[in-house]
């Protein structure tokens, strides 16, 4: 019985309960939890603190970038800049606050006690704040921190760069063996935890779409581990995996790169769209439209994301059958992902909406999402990517797809959700304020980079031609304008999190329909001890 | 004893879930000969191979006459002189033919060198078959010295019609560190 709790001692006056557990209070709480409610909460406020130090490394690109010339920080510095930004928002916020979603929700949506693994879950969580740590503080060392790229491109991570780099793969692979624990819980609990009742297909999509991404992590985390080892091997051992001096190939880093890289971007959209199909019928006050192509649909994703990897690689000289296939396959994928979309639309349709917070970053996120999918379709063209590769261009494409994509389904699922955690409705006004600011000014932020990406303007670089002065003012304004927007969030959580606000009923929204929906606001520390009857 | 049950359930999923993990980290190494096998299979990144071809009872096919140009480039950090004494030729597959290619390291200490050989078009690389390279090993210049580098080869006469001509190009790389690091292995 205690082995899914904590089972730390007390002293005191407590000891008359039996079946209900002491929570230990103040750090220890959190230190040693297994509760999966408090590691969600772990996980989801890490992956905003690192969103924030993440955004204040987005400002001093911006900050440099706001006019032609060198003015603020130093190229080395900047390209470190760049590659940071990227390994926390990746690594450091999308993926954590993903994993801090699941934590949360999958127990209650399956009707689970907990997590099927939960010690293991409190060891993925805790490894987390040693990676960034020891990413963090590469930075005020010697030589300064990565300066490669998120990608890390052989031979820049190999003969070009600093010491410092065996700390960089030491703290990816910690943030590797975090991942993959907590992928390993969800496809557990998923698998053997569900309440009875609770078959495959009825499954709320957030777990499904959960269980698909575990899959891809467990599948695609090792190999990005395979690759950082050969770049410490190559740095510092002497082997040449990537040096063709001695017999290696830099080319074949960026295969085994990307054939996690890929993978890797749908780990960080099939949970946004699990997401999406919860939050839009509920308030469409429909049923979901067509589930069923739903799960398919992120199933043939998850599956074709593994041959479309060298779309990545279209300008380093493949045979053109490889140039072709690659782009067929990729082009192949806007399929399930259109069925996607026309569902959400489908579901909407005739429905009678109404537009809460939640609801309004959900519409954000479709028409935003969409954007930046059909500039993926013209980075699929090879011939096109010729020209698109390494600029601005691509920059704007990904960021539309992970910051109003991912990022946006993220601030949805914690707007539609927050009530059921804290009891309170958050604050409505402030919500609107953050919802309003953000899409403006993302708008401004992102959107030019298509124009000075077709011009020609290359991304990774601290000083550009005049010809993008003006566009790349506006960039770094709707930049600015993004980052304080975001406190505005900061300041809603808060205030959630004192509980102040309005008491919410168990329903939480008018529409909203499963398991955690049925359990009462505040969720209480355990739920489903006895498991539900699903019908 | 449910609650058990449960357990074990899930210990053995974990179990076979870090086997797929673990399959996936050797997968990330079994691309690298992966890797290289299609290369070699396919011809595609022009790479030739690293160990000498035998020359034996080839026939020559005198019916046609493939152009081959030779050129080198020195890498970054490589302070040694390299030029292809012979910059074209034009052989008949199957026919032996040899050329040399000069170096001289001009700096005052010891070098270690590596050529990597590329062919264009990749395909050529396959057909391409070398009896003598000096790419095959690594070459050692003491601080001023100068060698005339010998590589023998000859066109396999399966080489596809379509291709006439090809270049083989030499690059030279710097390989003083990781030469230490090896010999200290
Ligand atoms: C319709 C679907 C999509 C298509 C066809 C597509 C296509 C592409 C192509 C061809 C590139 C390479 C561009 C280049 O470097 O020249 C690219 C880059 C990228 N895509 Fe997508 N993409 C799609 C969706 C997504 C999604 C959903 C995400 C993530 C949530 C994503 C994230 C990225 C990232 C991060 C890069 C840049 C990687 C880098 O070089 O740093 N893409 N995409
Ligand atoms: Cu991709």
């Amino acid at each position: 019985m205690t082995a899914t709790t904590n089972d730390t001692h007390h002293d005191g006056p407590h000891d008359e309960e039996h079946h209900e557990h002491h929570i230990p209070t103040g750090i220890k709480r959190w230190l040693y939890t297994t509760n999966h409610k408090d590691i969600g909460t772990l996980y989801l406020w890490f992956a905003f603190i690192m969103f924030l130090t993440g955004g204040a490394m987005a400002m001093v690109i911006r900050a440099e970038l706001f006019q032609p010339g060198l003015q603020i920080v130093e190229p080395n510095f900047f390209n470190q800049m760049t590659t940071v930004h990227g390994l926390i928002m990746v690594f450091g916020a999308v993926m954590p606050a993903f994993t801090g979603l699941a934590n949360w929700l999958i127990p209650m949506m399956i009707g689970a006690p907990d997590m099927a693994l939960p010690r293991m879950n409190n060891w993925s969580f805790w490894i987390l704040p040693f990676a960034f740590a020891i990413l963090l503080s590469s930075l005020f060392m010697e030589g300064g921190g990565p300066a490669f790229g998120w990608t890390f491109y052989a031979p820049l991570s190999t003969t070009y760069s600093n010491d410092g780099t065996a700390l960089f793969v030491f703290a990816v692979h910690i943030m590797g063996a975090s991942s993959i624990m907590g992928a390993i819980n969800v496809i557990v609990t998923i698998w053997n935890m569900r309440a009875p009742g609770m078959t495959w297909m009825k499954m709320p999509l957030f777990v499904w779409t959960w269980l698909i991404t575990a899959f891809l992590l467990i599948a695609v985390m090792p190999v990005l581990a395979g690759a950082v080892t050969m770049v410490l091997t190559d740095k510092f051992f002497g082997t040449s995996f990537f040096d063709a001096a001695g017999g290696g190939d830099p080319v074949m880093f960026q295969h085994i790169f990307w054939f996690f890289g890929h993978p890797e971007v749908y780990i960080m959209i099939l949970p946004a769209f699990g997401i999406i199909s919860q939050i839009i019928p509920t308030f469409a006050r429909k049923r979901l439209f067509g589930y069923a192509s739903m799960v398919y649909a992120t199933a043939s994703i998850a599956l074709l994301s593994f041959i479309v990897w060298a779309h990545h690689m279209f300008t380093t000289g493949m045979p053109v059958a490889a140039e072709l296939f690659f782009m067929f396959a990729t082009m192949l994928i806007s399929v399930p992902t259109g069925v996607k979309v026309f569902n959400w639309v489908a579901t909407m349709w005739r429905g009678s909406m109404t537009f809460e917070v939640p609801m309004l970053f959900a519409l954000a996120f479709i028409v935003l999402f969409t954007i930046g999918g059909l500039s993926g379709l013209m980075l699929a063209i090879t011939p096109v990517d010729f020209q698109y590769h390494d600029t601005y261009f691509v920059v704007a494409h990904f960021h539309y797809v992970l910051v109003t994509g991912a990022i946006f389904s993220i601030m949805a699922a914690v707007y539609y959700w927050l009530p059921k955690w804290t009891g309170k409705m958050f604050d409505i006004g402030l919500a609107k304020w953050h919802f309003w600011c953000s899409l403006i000014s993302v708008n401004v932020l992102f959107f030019p980079m298509h124009f000075v990406g077709l011009a020609g303007m290359p991304r990774r670089i601290p000083d550009y031609a005049l010809q993008f002065a003006d566009f790349n003012k506006w960039i770094s304004i709707g930049g600015f304008a993004f980052g304080l927007s975001q406190l505005i969030f900061l300041a809603l959580l808060i205030k959630a999190c004192k509980k102040k606000g309005e008491p919410v009923s168990d329903q939480v929204w008018e529409g909203a329909e499963g398991l955690e929906w049925e359990i009462p606001s505040p969720a209480p520390y355990h739920t489903f001890e006895t498991p539900p009857e699903v019908k | 004893m449910d609650k058990q049950q449960a357990q074990r359930k899930n210990s053995k999923m974990v179990v076979k879930l870090m086997a797929i993990v673990l399959g996936m980290f050797g997968f990330g190494f079994a691309l690298v000969p992966l890797y290289d096998v299609l290369c070699d299979a396919l011809g595609i990144n022009g790479k030739t191979s690293e160990v000498a071809a035998v020359y034996e009872s080839v026939e020559v096919d005198t019916s046609r006459l493939i152009t081959v140009d030779f050129i080198t480039r020195i890498n970054t950090g490589m302070p040694w002189e390299f030029k292809a004494k012979t910059r074209q030729v034009k052989v008949h597959p199957g026919e032996m033919s040899q050329v040399n290619f000069y170096v001289r390291n001009p700096t005052k200490s010891l070098i270690v060198g590596q050529a990597v050989p590329s062919v264009s078009p990749g395909p050529a690389a396959l057909y391409m078959n070398k009896t003598e390279c000096f790419c095959f090993e690594q070459q050692t210049l003491q601080a001023g010295e100068e060698v005339l580098m010998p590589m023998k080869f000859y066109v396999d006469p399966q080489l596809p019609k379509n291709i006439t001509y090809f270049t083989v190009q030499y690059t030279l790389y710097n390989v003083t560190a990781s030469a230490e690091v090896v010999a200290m292995n």
